[in-house]
């Protein structure tokens, strides 16, 4: 069977990352995968996982009354997908539906915080890149709520 | 330094640059909802302007006023110019509406070019957004033509929603091209809807760029252009003098003489379009320019 180090060593998300920090994720990483149209979380569910994306294309969406599903945005190949498995209470914000079949690799997150808090170093190390993602996905959002290619935008 | 953008128009137009030359429109297809392609032959008798990626022109609905419009064709298809326009106010829809046959004047082509000689030998990264991309189509046209002369070809395109992107079938085939790369994605998304949803910023997550290879040609919503030079600059590497962007302004006379597009120390129209990044690095984003 495939060993996941190298796959997590390979993703963007881990790109330099010290290999022994690696040695410790891998316990917390299994492959999943999942077919369009399924959800893969709910909005309101404990947020057990986070999901690096191999392949295929996740929407992230919100509900409104008497409306469909409103999506927020997609997630391909090289992405992240949650990160409400650090941040208590613990739970999901958004939902995520598949729209091409997906491989990811999941992580537990109960193991992740687990090990953070036993080496801070690495914790460190996981907070500045979601950092770095929630910080690029606060922009676009910035971006994408002014709406600028309205008429008379 | 970048080098300097050329203005080849304004010789072809200089013997009467404020005169309109009476075109017939040959064509008109409707792109979205709001947005046509308009392609115009010239009178009989008048040899069709020739102009070079990036210029625009002088459009006169009669009766009605005059509008900048960026030249959306073919540079090598001679003797008919095509312009994509977009309804947003009464001139606009007034020529949209123009039929097959319709007269109209048309002055120029004006402005600077893309700079696609000076480029040669390295990867292009065009963005564009909304209904910006047609000024950046003759560029596309003009390294696709000419593919032994550029190294990569990436395009970057977003949109409000699909049914507002433009030339879909094109987008396809141009990704079908070798060494091309065509990523699009729209603001908001259906549940129907299979491709990406994000702003067109989103799309660098996907790149595998050389930022010392790439010259960016970018055109869009000025505050969409902010956040990809923003993108560009800080967060892949490329320099200032590699970046070039289109700018909009109200013009009026196209040749400089009556300062409605000034930007700081230059004229849209005479100076522009096209600038290097370098130049306009203190303009950009600047209150109230």
């Amino acid at each position: 069977m495939e060993s996941l180090e190298p796959i997590l060593a390979k993703h963007a998300f881990f790109e330099g990352l010290d290999p022994a920090y690696l040695k410790l994720l891998v316990g917390c990483a299994s492959n999943v995968r999942f077919d369009p149209g399924a959800y893969v979380i709910r909005q309101g569910e404990e947020a057990r996982h986070f999901y690096l994306i191999r392949q295929g294309r996740i929407a992230l969406e919100t509900r409104a009354p008497q409306r469909p599903p409103i999506v927020i945005e997609t997630l391909d190949e090289g992405d992240i997908l949650g990160w409400s498995w650090l941040i208590p209470p613990y739970l999901w914000r958004f939902d995520a539906r598949i729209v091409e079949p997906t491989r990811a690799i999941a992580l537990d997150g109960k193991c992740l915080r687990m090990k953070c808090d036993d080496n801070h170093d690495l914790g460190y190390e996981l907070l500045k890149r979601f950092a770095h993602i929630v910080t690029q996905r606060l922009q676009a959002t910035r971006l994408q709520l002014l709406d600028i290619y309205a008429p008379h935008a | 330094m970048p080098p300097t953008l050329e203005q080849p128009g304004i010789s072809q137009a200089a013997s009467d640059p404020m005169c309109p030359e009476p075109y017939r429109v040959a064509s008109v297809s409707r792109e979205t909802h709001d947005t046509f392609t308009l392609s115009l032959e010239p009178a009989r008798g008048v040899p069709a302007a020739g102009f070079e990626p990036g210029q625009f022109s002088m459009l006169y609905v009669f009766g009605v006023g005059e509008l900048p419009i960026s030249i959306s064709g073919d540079p090598e298809q001679a003797g008919r110019l095509t312009y994509t326009v977009r309804s947003v106010g009464p001139a606009t829809q007034a020529l949209v509406s123009r039929a097959t046959g319709d007269w109209l004047g048309v002055r120029g082509p004006f402005g600077t070019a893309w700079p696609l000689e000076a480029v040669r030998g390295k990867d292009v990264l065009i963005i564009a957004g909304g209904i910006g991309l047609a000024p950046l189509r003759p560029a596309i046209y003009h390294i696709l033509k000419h593919r032994d002369d550029y190294v990569r070809l990436i395009v970057l395109y977003g949109a409000r929603c699909p049914g507002d992107l433009l030339y879909k079938k094109e987008l396809a085939a141009w990704g079908r091209s070798p060494d091309t790369q065509v990523l699009t994605t729209v603001d908001y998304g259906g549940m129907n809807w299979r491709g990406r949803v994000g702003v067109v910023t989103t799309l660098f997550r996907h790149l595998r760029m050389h930022p010392d290879k790439t010259v960016a040609f970018i055109c869009g919503p000025e505050i969409m252009m902010r956040y990809v030079i923003t993108e560009l600059e800080e967060n892949r590497g490329v320099l200032p003098s590699d970046i070039y962007l289109s700018i909009e302004r109200n013009m009026k006379c196209a040749v400089g003489f009556c300062g409605h597009c000034q930007y700081g120390p230059y004229f849209i129209c005479k100076d522009g379009p096209v600038f290097c990044y370098q130049k306009l690095r203190g303009l950009l984003g600047k209150h109230e320019l």
